[in-house]
């Protein structure tokens, strides 16, 4: 039974793994988002595996029913010709590279590893917190950080519209394809004729 | 017959981790802006994935692990939709959503 866990959680964890890197390295930003997707949901299922059902659910509802929906949206309203040509990476993107994995393999990886974590021993009675547990949580002790929360939201709704919001008078027909195509073209044009500083936002 | 004497706890740690480095060189290397807020989405998830690994095996008795982890999906939640308006602003003004064109600050 426990080897079975331990398959289980190998799967989930390198599947999600999988999902990060398409996340971070797939050209098409549409993928990307679908990929993310993907990992959300391994990752609740891994919520599940450690018996925090409650979280799993608010994951799957709120990451996967919500998030996502909101970045597709975002980048069906952002939509611009991406050709083959634009690049997805910064130039120096190894940099990056580099003080991430730096951060993981000399950092993160040895103090985790090394540390001696007080793990609960295995057999002993222990409870875990209920979901039952968790709302009456909410109601007494963790009240006010509950009510900042629904204030957060609210602000951030309210927010959201305020600086998304675009008054009538300045208000842009939206291009069709075709224009934006066209409108690309006569940039590059521009550009090939005027070599700016800019030049380098096309470059292969 | 559960996880916690199943896998050790640095495993799960450390795929957080790797997770968590791998939102931040998305957040880093994209240039374009939705791609760095799913880095940031990716960093935030890779957080909470710790914090509900820590509440399983150190203290599961106590509610606070989740409590914290639901917290942080709230401020998660209202991030992206924050960020997503600034992109769309931004989109309307400059037509691109790359973050290395908005450079208006640039001397």
């Amino acid at each position: 039974m426990n080897i079975l866990i331990m398959v289980i959680f190998v799967v989930l964890a390198a599947f999600t793994l999988a999902a990060g890197v398409m996340v971070v390295t797939v050209k098409n930003i549409i993928h990307a988002a679908l990929w993310l997707i993907a990992s959300f949901f391994s990752v609740a299922a891994m919520y599940l595996l450690m018996e925090a059902e409650f979280i799993a659910i608010v994951q799957v509802l709120v990451y996967v029913g919500a998030i996502s929906i909101l970045v597709l949206f975002a980048i069906m309203l952002t939509r611009h010709v991406t050709g083959e040509g634009v690049r997805q990476l910064y130039k120096r993107w190894w940099i990056a590279l580099i003080v991430a994995a730096a951060l993981f393999g000399v950092l993160i990886v040895p103090t985790v590893f090394n540390y001696e974590w007080a793990v609960q021993p295995s057999g002993a009675q222990i409870s875990i917190a209920s979901t039952v547990e968790i709302g009456t949580a909410f109601m007494r002790e963790y009240l006010l950080p509950f009510e900042v929360a629904s204030v957060l939201l609210l602000v951030a709704l309210i927010g959201a519209i305020v600086i998304a919001f675009e008054e009538r008078s300045t208000r842009r027909r939206v291009l069709t394809l075709a224009e934006e195509v066209e409108q690309r073209r006569q940039r590059n044009e521009s550009l090939r004729l005027a070599p700016t500083t800019h030049a380098s936002e096309t470059s292969e | 017959m559960n996880m916690v004497d199943a896998v050790p706890l640095p495993w799960v740690l450390a795929v957080a981790a790797g997770l968590f480095c791998i939102g931040l060189f998305g957040a880093l290397s994209r240039r374009n802006t939705v791609g760095i807020l799913l880095g940031v989405e990716l960093m935030l998830n890779a957080v909470n994935l710790n914090l509900i690994a820590f509440w399983r095996y150190l203290e599961p008795n106590v509610v606070a692990g989740q409590v914290f982890a639901l917290f942080i999906i709230t401020v998660a939640a209202a991030e992206a939709a924050v960020g997503l308006a600034m992109i769309i602003a931004i989109y309307r003004t400059r037509l691109t959503v790359n973050a290395d064109e908005v450079d208006s600050l640039k001397g």
